[in-house]
Parts: structure tokens; sequence; C-alpha cells
């Protein structure tokens, strides 16, 4: 039974890691934006199975509820072995390029926040001597293009802050995950046309529950994603920089 | 995601289609609107072509289960099969299923379907405590059979028209496990089959029969009927992959000789005569769950379903015509289902299931030909005083469905005005 905080819960990804979480009895302790939507979460999750399923508003662009929010989960489940960060926007390109207040909150959702919630997890896990922490960053932040880069430049930070803080807590014997998946088919994209490279959230739980029962430290999801994004970054700036990506 | 196409894969339609994933949003205002579960209804009761399809499939939670009443309550868009998954364990199943577990439990009541078990157990509203149903005015009626029973009795069956059922409450049967035990038998003719069917149901909770609709003459109506209980048994269940069919073959394999041999096959096959039989409650009970997309088989046309309940006292005469009519036409149907239903009243204004024989019968799009033959099976079926099931239906007359369905006009005080369907649109001609 592992005791585990879910950031973000109310997304689709998270919402499919949390029903396989619960289907093999763990704790959960559920935070999201909206009251009604996480209690009708819990109450799924506790029929599927899960042992004990808590919850609590959180906001992500309010950085002084990151310490409360792990005091209260700790709380709730009498400590915590693992995290998963899985909140986030999707940014409108067109509209953040008009706006710098809209640029700053894109960031302040997409990669401070996950940041913050890092930093003081990973304090916490340190001191135990165990955890695991998982961060939903996405394949968008391996190399930034004009359709996407104000969220692309938010995950690559996410990337990069992660890939750091693994190599700080990898001695302590606490994991950092970093989860990049590709298009997923979520409320998130539902105005997108779908095809084959589409995964279902449940698949990408899947490679998420297995990633952090395992000792993967990078996963991308479906896994064709790797070499898709291996190429698009050897391409040259000289070729890219005339690509309509 | 919903695709947008029923089960039988023609008619296609063009709509918009908007996922619902949280029980807590107003309906969208984008008239008309229709709910779409996980499209396994066969023709256009699912369909909406030019308006909106709410995608409802999200709707997927559990609410409660209490493992001692038996009693779930879920969103409406939860599958039977996840319900299995997570009650079977527990020694509970659902009371009634249909031939595939791959249905949304909304889908199942706007279509009150029936299973194996119709004899005993009745239909699917026969075993919902209650449910929600949330109109585009923002209203949200609760509903049982002893709370507003008139909304009731016009959603249970009423093809998704009166508005979005957002959840519902259902009763489930304790079970031993997850193994059926019974027998099955060759019969070699109808009355063979009724004879059979009249000593089985006292006994048996499922029972069914395949007929070989390719045989003609003296074999005519012959088939294999099969009949079982939930039984204890601990074997390992077994590991079964689903395995989906990968394509839509340009032209369907699914032909004249083929199906003969099939049928044949089926019929002489060793195990279609086992004094004792086990069998594990999916091939039993959902035989063609373990091929995903086997719909595809039937080439890029789809294909048409026809089932029929014929009252008692036609069923003996008007089944042989039937069959005599399909072997003569040479579009011979891969699967054919036989089924004598038992006397419960359904609880729907528009509910299929009534007293008498229930056949099911596949074919596959050739068209006119085909159109041809299914309007002189509901030739059959009128004179008989019968009705042809909505949910597989994509082509019958709206004469025939308002003689089979005397009660659409009872229902039209209930439908709520934003929403409407291909399939009510084409049997009712309004616009």
């Amino acid at each position: 039974m592992q005791r585990i905080l879910i950031v973000g819960a109310t997304s689709a990804i998270a919402e499919a890691t949390a029903r396989r979480f619960a289907a093999r009895g763990d704790a959960l302790f559920l935070a999201g934006r909206s009251a009604e939507r996480l209690q009708a979460i819990a109450a799924d999750l506790a029929v599927r199975g899960a042992q004990q399923v808590g919850s609590m508003l959180f906001d992500a662009r309010s950085f002084d509820s990151v310490a409360p929010l792990l005091r209260a989960a700790s709380d709730s489940l009498g400590g915590l072995d693992a995290a998963l960060i899985a909140h986030g926007t999707l940014s409108d390109q067109g509209a953040c390029q008009q706006s710098v207040e809209l640029l700053r909150e894109e960031f302040e959702v997409n990669a401070l926040s996950a940041m913050a919630l890092c930093t003081l997890l990973a304090n916490q896990f340190e001191a135990q001597g165990h955890g695991v922490i998982a961060v939903i960053s996405s394949v968008a932040g391996d190399r930034g293009r004009q359709s996407n880069y104000v969220y692309g430049a938010a995950k690559a930070a996410v990337t990069a802050f992660t890939s750091g803080l693994r190599q700080r807590l990898y001695p302590k014997g606490v994991r950092v995950v970093t989860i990049k998946p590709g298009f997923v088919s979520t409320p998130m994209t539902a105005a997108f046309k779908k095809g084959a490279l589409w995964a279902t959230p449940d698949k990408v739980a899947a490679d998420i529950v297995r990633a952090m029962a395992g000792g993967t430290a990078v996963i991308y999801t479906p896994w064709f994603w790797r070499p898709i994004m291996w190429i698009i970054r050897c391409v040259p700036e000289t070729i890219f920089r005339r690509l309509k990506l | 995601m919903p695709t947008g196409v029923s089960w039988g894969r023609w008619p296609r339609a063009q709509q918009r289609i908007i996922p619902i994933t949280h029980r807590f949003e107003p309906l969208p205002q984008a008239a008309p609107m229709l709910v779409f579960g996980n499209g396994r209804s066969y023709g256009d009761v699912c369909l909406n072509d030019g308006g909106t399809l709410l995608a409802a499939r999200g709707l997927d939670r559990f609410i409660s289960f209490d493992a001692d009443s038996g009693v779930l309550e879920c969103e409406a868009g939860v599958l039977i099969s996840e319900i299995i998954a997570l009650t079977l364990p527990r020694g509970w199943f659902p009371a009634v299923t249909p031939g595939t577990a791959l249905v949304t439990v909304g889908g199942a009541i706007a279509n009150d379907v029936h299973g194996k078990n119709h004899h005993c157990a009745g239909s699917f509203g026969h075993h919902l405590l209650g449910f929600d149903l949330r109109r585009s005015s923002g209203e949200v009626i609760e509903c049982a059979p002893g709370r507003n029973p008139d909304w009731f009795a016009a959603t249970v069956g009423g093809l998704g028209l009166t508005g979005m059922i957002g959840t519902a409450r259902l009763q489930l049967r304790r079970v031993p496990g997850e193994w059926i035990a019974g027998d099955s038998q060759r019969f070699g003719n109808l009355q063979e089959f009724f004879a059979l069917a009249a000593q089985s149901d006292a006994d048996y909770e499922y029972t069914a029969a395949w007929l070989d609709c390719a045989a003609s003459g003296e074999r005519l109506g012959r088939g294999v009927f099969m009949r079982g209980n939930h039984a204890p048994h601990t074997a390992v269940p077994p590991r079964v992959r689903a395995r989906r069919f990968p394509l839509t073959p340009p032209i369907s394999p699914l032909n004249s000789v083929s199906v003969r041999l099939f049928n044949d096959l089926i019929y002489h096959r060793p195990s279609a005569q086992q004094r004792h039989a086990l069998w594990h409650y999916r091939p039993f009970l959902y035989p063609l769950d373990s091929v995903l997309d086997w719909n595809r088989l039937y080439g890029p046309r789809g294909f048409f379903q026809y089932q029929c309940v014929l009252p008692p006292a036609a069923a003996g005469a008007a089944l042989p015509e039937m069959l005599q009519l399909i072997a003569r036409s040479g579009q011979g149907s891969f699967l054919v289902v036989l089924k004598q239903f038992g006397d419960l009243p359904s609880r729907g204004l528009l509910s299929f299931p009534r007293p008498g024989a229930t056949l099911a019968l596949d074919f596959p799009n050739r068209g006119e030909p085909t159109l041809r033959l299914l309007e002189s099976l509901d030739a059959i079926t009128r004179a008989a005083g019968g009705a042809v099931y909505p949910a597989k239906d994509a082509r019958m007359s709206a004469q025939s469905f308002q003689q089979y369905f005397p009660a659409w006009r009872q229902l039209q005080d209930y439908i709520d005005p934003q929403f409407s369907s291909s399939f009510w649109r084409r049997v009712t001609g309004s616009s």
C-alpha cells in the first residue's frame, strides 16, 4: 500500500492513473480546483478499492497553499510515499503572444507551481529517506516550436528542474520521474483532430504507474515519442527555423 | 474518443461531438442533441445527423457499491463490463445484460435491453432502482418506479430522447462465481425448439438458441439450444486477450457460401451436443466481445441487424415463413439467435420485450436487395402483430414503427425539446 498525493487530480491522465492506484489498494489524497469533481472522483476511487481517499481544494497559482497542502496530505494519510504532479493548462499560444500577463500566468501554472511542489516534496522525502516524485512534463518541452512554445518552454523548465532534482535526490533514496506524454485524448485536447499518434489517458496511466514502480528516470508515453523527439531535437536550427511545426 | 458511428456502421451521419466528462456541468445548448454512449446500438437510435452528439462515455465514475445488498450507484457512462470487473469478485453480477458487456448503463436503460434470462428476469428496467434525468432546461428529474413514474416509464426504453441520464442505481444479483453450468443440444426443427424452451425456462436462468438459417426443406429451423445457470466452481478463469479485427476488408468475406459452411460447422461440431457443459461467463454471455471491432467483418458498407418479437400465437407460423424467405433470398444471415421471451411486462413505454419468440439476424448491407428482404420480413412481423427492436434498426418504415409501438405518441410529451435522433426523425416523420 502506497500513500500518494495527486495534484491536478481532476485531469483525465491523473484520474486514469488514480484508478490504477485505487485498484491495488493505495491510500490517496487528491488536490484540485473543483470541490464537486474532487468529491465525485474520491467516491469513485473508494468504490474501486482505494484504502482511503482524502481531498483538498488547491489552486496552483496560489504558492502559499503548497505547504498547507503537503501538511494536509501527510496528516490525512499518515505520511507520504509518492506524489504525482499532474496539473496544467494547455496555453493558447496566440493569446500568450499578445499578453505578458497571460504568459506569466501560464508559466506560473505549468512551470513554477510544479517546481514549488517539487521543492517542498523533495525536502520532506529527503528527510524521510524514501519517496517517489512523478511530474508530468511534455514532449512539447523537448524543443520549442512556433505552434506552442510558451507551453513548451514551461514544460522544458519542468524537465530541466526534475533532471537536476533527480541527481540531487538519487543518493538519498528518493526517485524523481519525468513523464513526457505525447498527444492524449483528454478534455484539454477535445478541440483537436485526432490521428494515429493519439493515446488514451488509460494507456498513459499504465506507463506512469509502471515508471513510478520501476527505475525509469524519464518516460515518453506512448514509447514511440522517444525516437520521434530524438529526430526533432537533431534537426539543425538552420533547417528547423524554416519548418512549420 | 467516440466515433459517432453506430455498430452496424450504417448509416453514416455528420454530427458535432461534444464530450461530457463531469456530471455537474449543465447540458450544452446545442439542439438538436442526443447522448451517445459506447456506440453499440446497431442502427441510428444513437445517431443525430446534422445535429450534436453529447459523448458521455466519460461519465464513468462509480458512486457507491454496497456488497451486502448488491446495490450499485454509478454514472451512466459506465460499461456493464466495468461493473462486472468491480462486483463479480465480491459475488455480484448485473441482473440483466445484453449479448455484449460493452454497453453503457445509460444505453442499457434507454434501450431497455434484455438478455438470455428474459424469461425469468425481465429486462434491464426491472432491476433499475432509480436514475436522474438531466433536461436541457437545467431541471434534474429524480426517477424511480415509485417516483415520477411517468418519467421513469418514458425514459426506460425511451431511446435517449427524454434527456441525459446522469447517474443510475442498479440492483445486482448474487452469483456463486464466474462459471455457468448447463448443457447444449441440437434440435431438428422449430417444434423441437419450442418444446425445449418450454421445458427449460423453469429450471435454467439463461436459455437461447442458435439457428441454422442456411438450412431449408426438412432441415428448416434446425439449430443448437444452450441453457445454463450460474454455478459454484473454482477453476482458474481462462485468460482471454481480446483481439481486434484490424481492418475493414474492401469486400465482405461473408457470402452465401461461407455462411452455409459456417452454419454447417456450428451445427455439426461436437460441442453442439453436450450433456454437462461448463462455460466461463464471458464466452457464454458475450461470445463476440473477444473480437473487438468484429463489425468490420461486414465490409465498408456495414450490415443490418433484424430483431423481431412474434407473439406466442403467431410465432409458430411466422417463424418458418421468415426462415423460408431468407433461405430463398440467398442472403444468409451469419448468426441467428432465437429465444423465448417471458411474460413479465416491460416497464418502459417503448420497451421492446414482450411475450413471444424473438429472432435476431444480421445481413451484410448489399443495398436495395437487402432492404427489400428486410421489408418483407417486416410484412410478416406486422401481420403477426409483433415488433422490431429499435436498438438494432436502421431502416424500418414509419408505418411499421408506429404499428409496433403505438405508445410513441405518449412519449412525445416527455421528449426534451432540445433532443432528437436520426431514428426518431425517420420513424415519426418529424424534422
